[in-house]
């Protein structure tokens, strides 16, 4: 158990797939931020949908908590098959609770018969509610939060199904108690009122919100793991805000369905993962040609092919880069922290639609899973650029520019025709093969790279501006870097995070300049943005960490990786 | 074509003398003209094979996307804009092959547009291999020992997905085509024309000769609600029928179902983002 100093708090509750982690985890984590304490939740998965092993981390605490860690203070066993599983995270510390009656393991369990209790209560489907009242009680939850949010939340299901949740959560909350008053949980966290109104969100549900921020009106796809979350939330969002939400038959009809949306007038997007994705390459090349705005969110997963359906991975990165036959432009963020996923999807939208492009938002199942407490987003002063215009009887598609932007319109409205052409084209958006037109089509398209770059996201620097070690990252590892590099408490080591991978913003080269050691880490085996980093800034980083076991790093071991390379003080 | 709002001046026509694809061409610009359409609020959607070269030689809006993959294309600029009439074109093996798959979830969607399928049993673009109507025993370079597997039958399939619009016409009898092509165009929902056409080039088997010695014009007794008797009708494959063999009129569209429509009726480029409602979701989130 941590010392009553400790910052925070990390439950971990591990079981079987069908055993009711999730909602025990989204219960718990909404009560105590309801009761002002700062929570940060992640999930790992097996892909199945009954058995295996899966486990859902809460971190609690007064100060802000955003990062994944690998240490265990709390254990709740719902299925002993979880314990080997989690073995490498257990220590002498870690306080295992469950109902010893179900379990069979070596190590000490302290008993909490939930399904007990349950049965006392009215029945043991309120096992799951007695689960979430003894943690929240063991935290010094206060009761009343805990009644009205489980009023609420089961208030469709009628007074009995409430009345026995009650009477469930009374008795788990004594025994929560108990468990105090007993001397087996002594750390005590602050509460802080104002973390009670706080948004507590995914970083899914960050994409998906970004999105209609963005001006979204349509969204085609195909389910895959862990993309499906955005195409979720948007369809519980379509009939409030107007949007055409479609199930695709595979992921080449959702592509050029998005397209076709853009093309009549409607923002668009798809979500999927590298798999999906890689079934679109014709389509991101469509885009390409006929200067067609898209929006695709790629929630990465360990490949190849199949892969690791619920784990995380960053090793798309190349794909994204390259997808697509020919050479076009394209942007790819990839959002760190939740508020900036929200902020970015928006911006995805405006910049697809300014430069007439494919624009990325990069994502993982880390990221996408993960939830954590945020003040708030940034909705009132967000503008929808719309740069579509109304069209001339002579209008023409492609016509050349000064900046080589053609003026983008729609069909029907106006008085022009608008023809878009997936073979090379005239400025009228016809079909040629004549060297002069296609030499200045290629350079037109391309061209608008150079205003791009202009265009761009810096990185952020987490840390001393004067450093000597810096650390990259990009995407979903902004606050796990972040958090390991505070733990080795050293004054000269910064955190560059990169939330716009490409085009690479310029401002790189002056960072590592001033660096005496770099390390690179992410979630891939090749090293994919080092390679991206040496083939369009031309600098060679110095040290990699690498992990593509499928799991995202924690903090604490990445720190323990870190400490080695730095340089003597 | 004097006076034809669709006709585009000025251009040069890349097909072969003879190809079918001419007066197909003819008869759309009639049928839209006799529609009353504006070129404005018409969209032609069109794959990649010689036929997908038609939305080039029409004044209209157009999309010329990826072989296969015009009808999700079409799919989804109705859906943003309900407002445009929308045609999608494509060869046989672009709507059947490449595209089958779209074009079997399209007819369960039933968005109100238009297929048209340029049908000459061979790919004339890529030179002269089979197409997935070609007959069995039809020999080319890729299929030296002839074609083996079954023709698809495209308006069996259309008939048993309970297509809201199924007919065959020919390209040979212009009239015909044009009544059949101004029918599906009017008719509400998903509907599905299929268009035989000589290959003059690369398909010496089914020819103009030959096409109209194995059809038959459906009788005037048929009753095209009647889906047994048009699946019956699809079937012959001795003797093609040509007219339309059925038609549904209950099935709701696509973009009828859609909640997007639900209260209100502007296309999707014509809404403002509510950010209060925005706001107000962010806040259930506290």
């Amino acid at each position: 158990m941590p010392k009553s100093d400790e910052r925070d708090v990390t439950i971990v509750l591990a079981g079987q797939a069908g055993q009711g982690i999730q909602t025990i985890g989204s219960i718990l984590t909404m009560v105590l931020k309801k009761s002002g304490y700062q929570v940060f939740s992640t999930k790992e998965y097996m892909s199945r949908i009954r058995g295996g092993s899966n486990s859902t981390l809460i971190r609690v605490g007064h100060e802000r908590v955003v990062a994944n860690v690998g240490r265990i203070d709390i254990l709740v066993l719902l299925d002993d098959g979880a314990i080997d599983h989690l073995a490498s995270r257990i220590s002498p510390e870690t306080l295992i609770i469950g109902e010893k009656e179900n379990l069979q393991t070596s190590y000490e369990i302290v008993d909490v018969p939930f399904t007990g209790i349950a049965k006392k209560s009215g029945g043991k489907i309120y096992a799951n509610t007695v689960a979430i009242a003894a943690l929240f009680g063991a935290l010094e939850g206060e009761f009343r939060v805990l009644e009205e949010y489980l009023t609420d939340y089961f208030q469709k299901k009628g007074e009995t199904v409430v009345s026995g949740n009650l009477e469930a959560a009374r008795q788990g909350h004594r025994t929560g108690g108990e468990l105090r008053s007993s001397g087996k949980i002594t750390f005590h966290l602050e509460k802080n009122p104002k973390t009670a109104n706080e948004i507590l969100i995914s970083g899914g549900d960050a994409v998906a919100l970004g999105a209609i921020s963005g001006g979204c009106r349509f969204i085609s796809s195909y389910p895959m793991s862990p993309a499906t979350a955005v195409l979720t939330f948007m369809a519980g969002q379509d009939s409030r805000f107007g949007i055409v939400v479609e199930q695709a038959e595979d992921e080449i009809a959702a592509v050029n369905m998005a397209i076709g949306a853009w093309y009549a007038g409607g923002r668009a997007m798809v979500t999927t993962s590298g798999g999906g994705f890689a079934l679109m390459g014709e389509g991101i090349s469509l885009a390409g040609v006929t200067e067609s705005p898209l929006v695709v969110h790629v929630g990465q997963r360990p490949g190849p092919a199949t892969g690791m359906a619920t784990r995380t991975e960053q090793a798309d990165l190349d794909l994204v880069l390259y997808a697509g036959h020919g050479e076009f432009p394209r942007i790819i963020y990839a959002p760190g922290r939740i508020e900036e996923a929200f902020k970015l999807t928006h911006r995805a939208f405006d910049m697809a639609d300014k430069y007439q492009i494919p624009v990325f938002v990069l994502t993982d199942q880390y990221f996408i899973d993960s939830h954590y407490c945020v003040p708030d987003l940034d909705t009132g002063t967000a503008v929808t650029e719309n740069h579509t215009v109304q069209t001339l009887a002579d209008y023409k598609r492609y016509a050349f520019t000064d900046d080589g932007i053609s003026p983008r319109g729609i069909p029907g409205f106006g008085d022009g025709l608008v023809c878009m052409d997936s073979h090379e084209h005239t400025e009228d958006g016809h079909i040629t093969e004549e060297i002069e037109l296609r030499n200045r089509m290629m350079e037109k398209r391309m061209g608008k790279m150079g205003l791009i770059a202009h265009d761009s996201i810096p990185p952020t620097l987490i840390g001393p501006e004067q450093y000597r070690v810096l650390v990259l990252c990009w995407g979903s590892n902004y606050h796990i870097v972040a958090e390991a590099v505070a733990l080795l408490k050293k004054d000269d080591i910064a955190v560059l995070h990169f939330s716009q991978v490409f085009p690479l913003p310029p401002e790189i080269s002056d960072y590592l300049e001033k660096a005496d050691k770099t390390i690179l880490v992410e979630n891939n085996y090749a090293g994919q943005f080092e390679r991206l980093v040496r083939t369009y800034a031309g600098i060679a980083v110095g040290h990699s960490i690498r992990q593509y076991d499928g799991r995202p790093f924690c903090s604490e071991a990445l720190a323990k990786k870190i400490l080695p390379i730095l340089p003597p003080p | 074509m004097k006076g034809n709002r669709f006709d585009m001046e000025h251009i040069e026509i890349a097909w072969c003398p003879g190809c079918g694809n001419f007066p197909i061409l003819e008869a759309l610009k009639e049928t839209f003209e006799s529609l009353k359409l504006d070129p404005v609020d018409l969209v032609v959607v069109s794959g990649i094979w010689q036929g997908g070269k038609t939305s080039q030689y029409l004044k209209c809006n157009m999309f010329n996307g990826l072989h296969g993959r015009s009808i999700p294309l079409a799919t989804a600029v109705k859906a943003a804009n309900p407002r445009l009439t929308v045609v999608a074109q494509g060869g046989d093996g672009d709507m059947y092959g490449e595209g089958g798959n779209h074009l079997i979830h399209a007819i369960r969607r039933n968005p109100d547009i238009t297929v048209i399928v340029h049908n000459n049993m061979v790919y004339g673009l890529t030179k002269g291999q089979a197409s997935p109507t070609s007959i069995r025993g039809f020999t080319t370079r890729i299929q030296v020992h002839g074609v083996t597997s079954e023709p698809f039958n495209p308006l069996a399939v259309g008939i048993s997905l309970n297509a809201s619009f199924v007919a065959r016409t020919f390209a040979g009898d212009r009239a015909e085509t044009s009544r059949i092509l101004t029918a599906a165009i009017k008719h509400k929902g998903f509907s599905l024309v299929d268009i035989f056409q000589s290959c003059v080039t690369f398909n010496k088997v089914n020819t103009y000769q030959w096409f109209k010695n194995h059809i038959h014009p459906i009788p005037e007794s048929h009753d095209s609600s009647d889906r047994m008797k048009a699946l019956e009708l699809a079937f012959m494959t001795e003797k093609f029928p040509v007219g339309v063999l059925y038609v549904n009129e209950d099935r709701p569209t696509f973009e009828e179902n859609l909640p997007a429509y639900d209260s209100s009726d502007e296309p999707l480029y014509n809404r403002e983002v509510d950010r209060e409602k925005l706001q107000q979701v962010i806040d259930g989130m506290r």
